[in-house]
């Protein structure tokens, strides 16, 4: 591994080097909450004094830009009796991401497995994934998030460059060429051993940072074993079924596909919109038979492809334990509380 | 080609139907047909799918002969009853057109109080009309479509004429407003302190109103099984008052199945 520490007017620079030739999409604030709270989003940015590194965590993940939630797959021109097919991946250049959070990049190693590594990779997702250059940047804990739980509050791999905060300047780990030749703009220098203890202080102390964990221990067994729990009617009949857990899930990937016709029926187009597990018609099949009818069931079953499912095929939860879904949930329904109250139902017996 | 049969102009081979339409209108702003004039930009795609024969807004004259009516308003007189079961009559299809229609929409708010009297009053003062408790069209007659919402939206109803012409069926969302809010990338209106009925009420409007940070009203009327328990416990929680909370479920008429019908006050 290669490591490098620069002054932090350096990151300005670099920025600036990235920005003359690429898009570049950064955390910004977006709005203030009513409490005044910053609201932040993964947005364009031009402007190195609109990226807001400090970020919490931003309301919805990096994923518009790489899983769009509505995406056309194919567009058709039809001419008289006949039609052309047109595929586009949707892909024109490549992707900076300036300040991803570890719990975002190991939420795309997570889909790099589904969507790239599996038996049907999705091409869509490939050509944005594999033209994406990505400067990881460490977080501040927030009281939500239960990262540490999930194995994702460190991210190994998935990223370009990973710059640490040491507080007088910046600590980089570099994992690709490209990232390598790009630090050769700016000045950097090799990390002494005062750097290397500064880092390691800086890392315990933001590892006791996280207040909120989940025991994740033997948890597919548990899941099997509380399939009929009374637990999942309770938050059944909490749950709104309205999908906003899945639209700010990093890694829900779940999708319909729509076919529409223009209106001058000169062109159609297939379209893929991102879907939720705990909408209403996600399991109606043709004929109009809903496999899912109840809204515990259907939640049921987000909680066993993220935390069973997904485990057993790939020996890691679909969950990265980033807390947006809790946050975003207006019926307060978080996944260390779920899994919690799984974990006790059957002591409560 | 003459309207309502098939004629030469095809889809991929195959003849599209073009169906005679008129519209028309009860108790209501007409603002839903207005809509359907809005946009210029597929106006004309839209009229060469469908055969209009009677449209008030949009053209002078008009014919009896037609197939598919679409209804716009809420029924509030006698002569208004007659009127739909006219209509009812002769259109194959009867289409409510937009949330008076669907659910008695705004009108239908002067069903709250106990003595019409006084909203007649309040409204008409010294020049009063007759004005009877308002009631939806499948009150009266059979619907056999409704297209919700307060207006309509211009892009639902040309797709429900598309789907027409070349023979596909016509499907609404069942899940809420958040979904396709969530889809925009907006603030959670909860989140902005503005109460909203989005996480209860039929998408399909693209979250026209969240997009532009107001709260959703419900013109749509609910999901299919809206949560609204939930609903409630969450108004509250955000500090909203039951008044709050009732003026908005009883705004368009489409939540009062579920709360009870009738005046609740």
């Amino acid at each position: 591994m290669i490591f490098r520490t620069f002054e932090k007017q350096e990151l300005k620079k670099l920025f600036e080097i990235l920005a003359a030739h690429n898009r570049i999409i950064g955390p910004v604030e977006t709005g203030r909450d009513r409490d005044g709270r910053p609201v932040y989003a993964f947005a364009d940015v031009t402007d190195y004094d609109d990226v807001e590194l400090k970020y919490s965590i931003t309301k919805l993940p990096a994923k518009r830009f790489f899983l769009p939630f509505k995406e056309d797959l194919s567009t058709f021109r039809i001419e008289n009796d006949t039609w052309q097919k047109e595929i586009s991946y949707n892909v024109d250049r490549p992707l900076i991401f300036f300040g991803l959070h570890p719990c975002d990049i190991n939420a795309l190693n997570k889909l790099d497995k589904v969507l790239l590594h599996s038996v049907y990779p999705m091409p869509y997702y490939a050509a944005k994934r594999e033209n994406m250059f990505i400067v990881g940047m460490d977080c501040i804990p927030q009281p939500y998030c239960f990262c540490r739980s999930m194995g994702s509050d460190t991210a190994l791999h998935g990223f370009d460059m990973f710059i640490t905060d040491l507080g007088s300047r910046y600590f980089v780990e570099i994992l690709s060429n490209t990232a390598f030749n790009f630090l050769k703009n700016i000045k950097t220098s090799e990390p002494g051993e005062d750097d290397h203890v500064l880092y390691m202080k800086v890392v315990a102390k933001r590892n006791n940072e996280f207040t909120r964990h989940v025991d994740t221990t033997d948890l597919t067994k548990i899941l099997d074993m509380e399939f009929q729990s009374e637990v999942w009617k309770e938050w059944g009949d909490k749950c709104l079924s309205c999908g906003t857990c899945s639209s700010v899930c990093p890694t829900c990937y779940c999708y319909g596909v729509d076919e529409t016709v223009d209106i001058d029926l000169k062109g159609a187009r297939k379209t893929k919109m991102l879907h939720s597990c705990n909408l209403i018609d996600f399991a109606e099949v043709a004929g109009g038979h809903n496999f899912r009818p109840g809204r515990e069931n259907r939640l049921k079953y987000r909680y066993y492809h993220k935390h069973r499912g997904f485990v057993e095929a790939f020996e890691e939860s679909l969950c990265v334990g980033c807390g947006r879904c809790g946050e975003s949930c207006l019926a307060d329904i978080t996944v260390p509380e779920v899994i919690d109250s799984i974990r006790g139902s059957g002591r409560n017996k | 080609m003459e309207a309502g049969e098939t004629g030469t102009r095809t889809y991929l081979g195959v003849p599209l139907y073009r169906p005679r339409v008129a519209f028309f209108e009860f108790s209501s702003c007409e603002g839903c047909q207005l809509q359907i004039l809005n946009n210029e930009s597929t106006l004309l795609d839209f009229l060469s799918l469908v055969d209009v024969v009677n449209f008030r807004e949009a053209m002078t004259g008009g014919s009896d002969d037609y197939e598919i009516a679409f209804v716009e308003g809420s029924i509030t007189r006698d002569d208004e009853v007659k009127r739909l079961k006219k209509i009812r009559k002769k259109a194959k299809t009867l289409v409510a057109l937009g949330s008076c229609a669907c659910f008695g929409g705004v009108n239908q708010l002067k069903n709250r109080f106990k003595d019409i009297n006084k909203a007649k009053k309040e409204v008409y003062g010294r020049h009063p009309i007759d004005s009877e408790p308002v009631r939806t069209l499948e009150d009266i007659v059979k619907v056999d479509l409704k297209i919700y919402g307060c207006p309509v939206k211009k892009e639902e109803v040309e797709k429900i004429a598309l789907h027409i012409a070349i023979g596909k069926s016509i499907v609404f969302p069942k899940y809420p407003v958040c979904m396709e809010c969530k889809r925009n990338e907006n603030i959670c209106l909860f989140e902005l302190g503005e109460p909203c009925l989005g996480p209860v009420t039929r998408a399909g409007c693209d979250s026209w109103c969240p997009n532009s940070r107001a709260g959703c009203w419900g013109c749509r009327g609910p999901a299919d099984e809206p949560n609204m328990e939930q609903m409630k416990k969450i108004m509250e929680e955000y500090g909203f008052s039951e008044e709050t909370i009732m003026d908005r479920l009883e705004c368009f008429g489409g939540f009062s199945s579920l709360m009870g019908k009738g005046n609740t006050k």
